[in-house]
């Protein structure tokens, strides 16, 4: 029988919580609990008045029933009410119940703050942790706006109790991430960060955790922790086990304040000062050398404390990236631990040792566990496991050991859980590409990939190998030759079927001079898997078919009939229906001279990032990916450095097989883009710059060359007709809110192939805050075309410079104190920011800067990386 | 000198903090992050279903949404702690060890139905050693002398 302690029975309780566990069905149950909640809302109404006692029970048995699951509109009155009582047992059951059941009635929450406040001001620790508890658990907006500023003042009184330290550092530190705004740091900083020299180290852990977070938005203010942290850890780790008995734990001391001064220490970058990085160095050669050690304890408690920190301090040694000894070490020890008896250890080497391996100073060293890798991937029986594997080997290739690893992953990819394939299949196309000196085995690759996962290779991936293959005219024949064998599979993949029938449409050719791969062979071969694919790979087929009578004008006839039959010309499916009618047309009507043109050769794709990566990051999400060395192989096989991974293909501008072609061809078949959204996509890229391409899709594109002076501005707007067929009734009008904005009338027609141009006067009167939009509309074959694109005019083009001295600009700058004057606006990163490119980035520009103040700032800015 | 900030990305710690019996029926949840009711039970289920199928050759370590929950089995009741993708395991699964130490010494070898009779208390020993999504207090000593003297009180 559980233990009802002496201090507050509440039988009534315990009764009624047998009573729910003995009934023997959902119904009785119910029956049960409507019973005592009719029971409890007639207490609640009734004349007498309740003790505490009572409240206090019934208030436990309302949150009880809650926590079962069922939905509770009463009682909160009753719980606020239990704030104003002096018994802790009566207190504790009504925080509980608040905290638990928020809610948002402003008389409530008025009275909440109340009894909070008064507890707060009660100096009773007890009643203070529970009111800094309640806070903390609840951090409303409105809790906020009543205490926040009184809680630093609760935390740095020299009166305070240690235990309320604690929860008041932990109660601003909530407060801190729910409503940044209302908790006043300043004057507190440095009375914040002497918390770390507190004696007692449970204040000394809480207010760890605080200066993290804080330090996170504003190292700058909480750099002196630094020191204090390294000193305190130094004292933990180099300490007899008698002296922190109270925090040592399977004789490790004070394992969870070492990690957490070890994050605290991951905010910054390697110390400055000597004496103290040297000290910092010592402090995890010390971590280290604990690690080699014959152990204390058996106990599994004391080696996962221990390794708890040690994982840490590699993660810092990782993070600084500036000791090669301590880094080398590192490897080793996790090389150790990958061959360690327990999962878990094995499992967080395999992840530590990804991030190594991006560090130039342990890529070699971590290189050197390769073979280990390998047969974790091979025998290890957690899938999680296995994965980390994975992204291990593809963290730590390079060109030494691409092929190994790639042919490494194609194997292990043939019994993979289906959950990891799509990921696998990306890296291995990445790694393909990036690494090959021989596009030949990058086409194996790929088509290895689609043979063994054919269902998991997206459209980014086939489509990059058809890019690839039509930029380089030297494996063209080789992938012709490798699709068709690979065809001759009996089951072959679709994927397969959609690759190899572009790449034979486009190169057969190269392999029609060998009887076995002669025209009529090819064509049967993808026809006899034409049944059997979906519609969309029938429709690249038939673009392949009409590519055929072009190349191979002996197997025309025998094509038309395909394509003269019924199954085709009167194919339920529209597209289908469309390309063998007009294609079948295309080929009796025009001439050879025609046909050749218009079934040209695919043009090289101009340089593009791979959007494959693009999707790998979008699946691992953030912090995942290791980082892949800068530079990128465009798709003509240059390396190209300056392309950032945020610069990637819109899947949508990917050429479709042939599509482009039928609409140069065929006049009624463009779909219309949407006809009511307003593009914003390039709108960004204008704050800073005044030309460029501000929208295009597949039938125009427009340009835009802007130059403002004073509140004026001109804006030339160029309408690109990407189409060989004219535009008709061309309109274009400007509807602005806030400026004014004249425009000349233009032609309503636009040639195929050609640009017009459009003059805009703008004239800003008054600051604004929206930007005047662009409504085009114009006829294209049949159908009526619908754009509407946001016009880049933002407040900052009619900004002025004024000159003045460096000294001056501070001095105003520092004017600028008062609240209401300063504005900081943190949000994150669309895409993740490689600190070296960005370093690099900043350190360029400021060889551009003429004058010292920007020269100035582009130091500081590369200094915080 | 004019600041110029540079924002990392800032991490909750814990999210929540479950325990769970191996029916599925919850003994404690403890939020750190907002959730609706509906957000919850959803969570709820999902840990249930992805701890419970693993057994001795798995980790104790689970990708779970955008997070990960570290967990342990002790008896029937699985305790389980969501955390962010970048937090220490080791650390975290020795935390839910001390804090089951903790439980084991205050309720007197602790069963499951000690926090369901008691499960108003458990909501107390939480508090005093995790706050605002971090570990807050450590020292089993520390912890268990104020849970006494809370104890003690009317």
């Amino acid at each position: 029988m559980p233990a009802v302690s002496k201090g507050d029975g509440m039988r009534g309780l315990a009764v009624f919580i047998s009573d729910i566990r003995n009934c023997k069905s959902k119904e009785a149950e119910i029956k049960r609990i409507n019973k005592e909640l009719a029971n409890i809302r007639s207490k609640f109404k009734g004349d007498k008045a309740l003790d505490g006692y009572s409240k206090k029970k019934y208030v436990c048995k309302l949150l009880f029933i809650f926590l079962l699951g069922h939905d509770i509109d009463f009682g909160h009155m009753e719980a606020v009410n239990l704030l104003s009582s002096n018994k802790y047992t009566e207190k504790q059951i009504g925080y509980l119940f608040i905290s638990v059941l928020v809610n948002s009635n402003s008389d409530l929450i008025r009275l909440i703050n109340n009894g909070i406040k008064n507890d707060l001001a009660s100096r009773n620790p007890t009643f203070m942790n529970l009111a800094l508890h309640c806070i903390a658990n609840v951090g409303s907006r409105e809790m906020a706006e009543a205490f926040a500023s009184e809680i630093p003042r609760v935390l740095v009184a020299r009166d305070t109790m240690d235990s309320v330290k604690q929860s008041a550092a932990l109660c601003l530190l909530r407060l801190n991430r729910t409503s940044p705004d209302l908790v006043p740091m300043g004057e507190w900083t440095a009375r914040v960060v002497h918390l770390l020299n507190d004696q007692h180290l449970g204040v000394v852990t809480a207010a760890t955790s605080l200066i993290t977070t804080l330090a996170q938005k504003n190292p700058d203010d909480f750099k002196t922790s630094v020191s204090l942290a390294v000193a305190r850890l130094s004292r933990i780790v180099t300490s007899a086990s008698i002296d922190l008995q109270d925090y040592t734990y399977y004789f490790v001391a004070a394992p969870w304040l070492s990690v957490k001064l070890l994050r605290l220490l991951q905010c910054y970058p390697p110390p400055e000062d000597a004496a103290l990085r040297s000290r910092l160095t010592e402090c995890l050669e010390t971590i280290l050398n604990k690690a080699q050690e014959p152990p204390k304890s058996k106990k599994v408690q004391h080696s996962n404390a221990k390794n708890a920190v040690l994982f840490e301090a590699i993660a810092l040694i990782i993070h600084h990236d500036s000791e090669p000894t301590l880094l080398v070490r590192a490897c080793n020890q996790l090389g150790q631990f990958l061959q360690h008896r327990e999962t878990n250890l094995r499992y967080l080497a395999l992840e530590s040792m990804c991030t190594l391996a991006s560090s130039e100073f342990s890529h070699e060293a971590v290189k050197t566990h390769m073979e280990t890798v390998i047969n974790a991937l091979k025998t290890e029986r957690d899938v999680s496991v296995r994965q980390r594997a994975v992204d291990l080997l593809y963290a730590m290739c390079d060109r030494s050991n691409a092929k190994q690893i790639v042919a490494e992953m194609l194997s292990y990819l043939e019994t993979a859980d289906y959950s990891i394939r799509e990921e696998i299949v990306l890296k291995v196309a990445i790694l393909a590409e990036k690494y090959a000196v021989d596009y030949t085995w990058y086409v194996d690759t790929i088509l290895n990939l689609i043979r063994i996962a054919g269902d998991y290779v997206s459209e980014e991936v086939w489509y990059r190998v058809i890019q690839i293959v039509i930029n380089r005219d030297d494996v063209q024949g080789y992938a012709a030759k490798t699709v068709f064998e690979a065809l001759q599979a009996p089951a072959c993949h679709e994927n397969l079927v959609k690759v190899g029938g572009y790449i034979l449409g486009e190169f057969g050719n190269l392999i029609a001079g060998d009887s076995r791969s002669s025209p009529l062979v090819q064509f049967n071969l993808l026809h006899s898997k034409f049944h059997l694919c979906s519609v969309p790979t029938r429709a690249l087929l038939l673009s392949a078919y009409i590519k055929f009578i072009n190349l191979f004008p002996e197997v025309k006839a025998t094509i038309q009939d395909v394509l003269r039959s019924d199954s085709q010309l009167r194919n339920a499916d529209v597209e289908l229906q469309q390309r063998a009618v007009e294609y079948l047309r295309l080929s009796c009507i025009a001439s050879t001279d025609i046909l050749a043109t218009v079934l040209e050769e695919m043009p090289p794709f101009p340089e593009r990032e791979s959007s494959i990566l693009a999707k790998l990051k979008k699946k691992k999400g953030p912090g995942k990916l290791p980082d892949m060395d800068d530079s990128r192989r465009s798709v003509n096989g240059s390396t190209d450095s300056t392309h950032s991974f945020t610069d990637v293909l819109n899947l949508n501008s990917a050429p479709s097989s042939g599509a482009n072609l039928l609409i140069d061809v065929f006049s009624e078949s463009s779909a219309p883009p949407a006809a009511t959204d307003v593009s914003e996509e390039n709108f960004p890229r204008f704050v800073c710059k005044n030309n460029g391409v501000i929208y295009e899709n597949q039938l125009l594109q427009i340009g835009l060359k802007s130059e403002y002076r004073q509140n004026l501005g001109r804006m030339y707007v160029f309408y690109g007709n990407k189409t060989s067929t004219q535009f008709l009734s061309f309109s274009s009008s400007v509807s602005s809110s806030d400026l004014n904005v004249h425009s000349k009338a233009v032609d309503p027609v636009i040639e195929g192939g050609a640009q017009m141009q459009q003059i805009l006067n703008i004239e800003c009167v008054s600051d604004f805050s929206d930007a005047p939009v662009l409504n085009i509309q114009f006829r294209y074959g049949g159908a009526l075309q619908n754009i509407a694109v946001k016009l880049p005019v933002m407040l900052n083009k009619f900004f002025q410079p004024t000159e003045m001295m460096s000294q001056d600009f501070f001095q105003r700058w520092k004017q600028l104190g008062a609240p209401q004057q300063e504005v900081q606006k943190i949000f994150k990163a669309k895409h993740p920011m490689d600190t070296e490119v960005a370093k690099a980035k900043v350190k360029r520009h400021k060889s551009l800067c003429r004058d010292s103040v920007s020269q100035r700032l582009c130091e500081l800015l590369s200094e915080q990386f | 000198m004019p600041h110029l900030f540079i924002f990392l990305s800032c991490f909750l710690q814990i999210r929540f903090i479950l325990i769970q019996n191996r029916a599925g029926k919850t003994r404690l949840a403890k939020w750190y992050m907002q959730f609706d009711d509906d957000e919850k039970q959803k969570l709820i289920e999902e840990v249930h279903a992805v701890v419970t199928v693993r057994d001795a050759k798995h980790t104790n370590f689970v990708e779970f949404r955008n997070f990960k929950i570290i967990y342990r089995r002790y008896a029937g009741l699985y305790f389980c702690i969501c955390v962010d993708v970048t937090d220490n395991n080791l650390a975290y699964l020795e935390g839910i060890h001390n804090f089951v130490e903790v439980l084991n010494e205050y309720f007197h070898n602790v069963c499951e139905l000690d926090l369901v009779f008691n499960f108003y208390k458990v909501y107390t020993v939480v508090d005093e050693m995790f706050l605002a999504g971090e570990i807050r207090e450590t020292s089993q000593t520390k912890v268990l002398k104020q849970l006494l003297m809370l104890q003690s009180l009317e």
